[in-house]
């Protein structure tokens, strides 16, 4: 099973040494639709958990993205830009939205694994 | 991540809220004729105006708009409300003598076999629908907006029943089928067809179906709408859908299309604090019912139209285009380099023809001329913006 956490707000989280990668999983990006617009975080911005970091836009409306642990904001995917389609291809590949060095790795461990998520989705329906 | 005005798991943060794919959320909706024909295609049903409507289908929006552009699309259209108007006088003549008392628009004049657009005015000349409205020989046939319907029959009740016969068309379908292929498809049924030019009509059999069809559409692109009874309106959607050029097209593409055509959408880019001369339809606006027309005045609020024909306008609809990537939709504040108000958006997103994003709106008529300089205030940040002529993909009407 992969290492990848996931907050009900359908974010992916994937820890690699002290950096969590952000995304959104492929559920979200079904429901969002195509995406159009990505608007990304600045790095070095510090977020606490819960707050609103990013902002994706389909062809109908925007939906935000927020934090889903604390930390500091080292890397933003700028290929989102030119291609945010990405998000739809290869939500968990190429469609990563930003980077965070964490200040707490338990944070990570408290989010939801891939079955629990698999399990949430389905309770959605 | 949440739809935009609070922290909820994700839901489809669609204008109109959604609907599960499996069955309806709530009992009060209606369905329309081609209902289970969506749900074997896949569809994502919302609730619009009353009904359960495919926003879209399993390619997605930006799929079908472009596939619309390109080829064939076809849409249900089965929410809008078709009524006709007969009697009062021969052939109809005097239900559209009556309908003139309600629309700034020469009905009496438009000959058979044509359809015009028109607009519904209250007392202060503000727009109450837009509608088509065809003479059909020994009537009239209108189609007006599936959420103004019940208030668009109400109306012509109110004022017309001692003057003509008001039928509405419950058992009618509409279909559209909209694109650049539409009329090889439609030809390929029934000959006659491609014979049409844009904004005319006529009653024919398609595929077996007694139909009355018109060169017309919300698309921009030639197209033809095609009203049906209801029991035959799913074996005609899976004849045209049989033909390699057609794809089903939902909602959310029909409005991705129609803002890149300029096209206004009742209750946004319009509404009845509107007039047509503020919503910059004066083209609409017939010479025959204007102050040195033919039959001047006449219908509600025509008072205050002419006036405004006369001496203009504070606000008018313009078309905006965002120089960034940013899509600006309805709401976003249209503002001065002072940080001014001057308008605001009425309808915006992404345009998939265009590859940007598209709006449209209502400013100072000061600064309306194509090329002024905005910004649009968006999440705390200012975006700038152009006003741009509409519209902005090239329409392609068949005027034979």
């Amino acid at each position: 099973m992969s290492a990848r956490r996931y907050t009900e707000d359908h974010e992916w989280v994937l820890l690699e040494g002290g950096t969590v990668s952000v995304g959104i999983s492929d559920h979200a990006q079904e429901q969002l639709g195509d995406v159009v617009y990505v608007e990304l975080p600045e790095e070095g911005v510090t977020f606490a958990e819960g707050d609103q970091a990013a902002t994706v836009e389909s062809v109908k409306a925007a939906s935000e993205i927020y934090a889903p642990v604390a930390g500091e904001v080292v890397e933003v995917n700028g290929a989102l830009s030119d291609d945010p389609s990405l998000v739809n291809s290869d939500p968990f590949g190429n469609g990563w939205f930003f980077k965070i060095k964490i200040a707490d790795a338990d944070a990570v461990a408290k989010l939801m694994d891939e079955n629990a998520y698999k399990e949430y989705v389905e309770s959605l329906q | 991540m949440a739809a935009a005005g609070g922290r909820a798991a994700l839901s489809l943060s669609w204008e109109f809220g959604a609907v599960s794919q499996s069955g309806s959320q709530s009992g009060e909706l209606k369905q329309t004729p081609l209902h289970a024909l969506h749900q074997e295609l896949g569809a994502r049903m919302v609730p619009f105006a009353g009904y359960q409507m495919p926003v879209q289908y399993r390619d997605g929006i930006i799929k079908e708009h472009r596939h619309t552009r390109n080829a064939a699309g076809l849409f249900d259209v089965s929410h809008m409300g078709q009524v006709r108007l007969s009697g009062g006088g021969r052939g109809g003549g005097g239900a559209a003598a009556a309908l003139e008392r309600l629309v700034p628009v020469d009905v009496i004049g438009l000959a058979e076999g044509r359809q015009r657009y028109a607009l519904f005015t209250n007392d202060h000349g503000g727009i109450l629908d837009d509608l088509m409205v065809t003479n059909a020989g020994d009537h009239l046939f209108l189609v007006v907006n599936g959420a103004c319907k019940a208030q668009d029959l109400a109306h012509l009740r109110q004022h017309l029943s001692a003057d003509c016969t008001i039928e509405p068309l419950p058992e009618q379908a509409l279909l559209a089928l909209q694109g650049p292929q539409a009329a090889a498809v439609l030809a390929r049924l029934t000959p006659g067809l491609a014979e049409l030019v844009f904004m005319t009509a006529a009653r024919v059999e398609i595929a077996g179906a007694d139909c009355f069809v018109s060169r017309s559409g919300y698309t921009g692109e030639d197209g033809f709408e095609i009203s049906v009874p209801a029991a035959r309106a799913e074996a005609l959607a899976r004849r045209l859908l049989a033909e390699p050029e057609v794809a089903p097209i939902g909602l959310g593409a029909r409005d991705s299309l129609r803002l890149e055509a300029g096209l206004c959408l009742y209750g946004h880019d319009m509404d009845a604090e509107t007039t047509p001369v503020e919503a910059s339809l004066t083209w609409a606006l017939s010479k025959a019912r204007r102050r040195d027309g033919a039959r001047p005045g006449g219908y509600l609020g025509a008072e205050a139209v002419m006036d405004q024909l006369a001496h203009g306008v504070a606000r008018r609809r313009v078309g905006i285009r965002p120089e960034g990537r940013a899509p600006l939709r309805e709401g976003v504040e249209l503002i001065d380099e002072d940080g001014r108000a001057l308008g605001r958006i009425t309808s915006g997103g992404f345009g998939p023809t265009t590859g940007a994003p598209v709006a449209m709106g209502y400013i100072e008529t000061a600064w309306a001329q194509p090329g002024t300089k905005l910004g649009a205030s968006l999440r705390g940040k200012v975006h700038p913006v152009e006003v741009a002529k509409l519209p902005f993909v090239p329409q392609r009407y068949y005027r034979g």
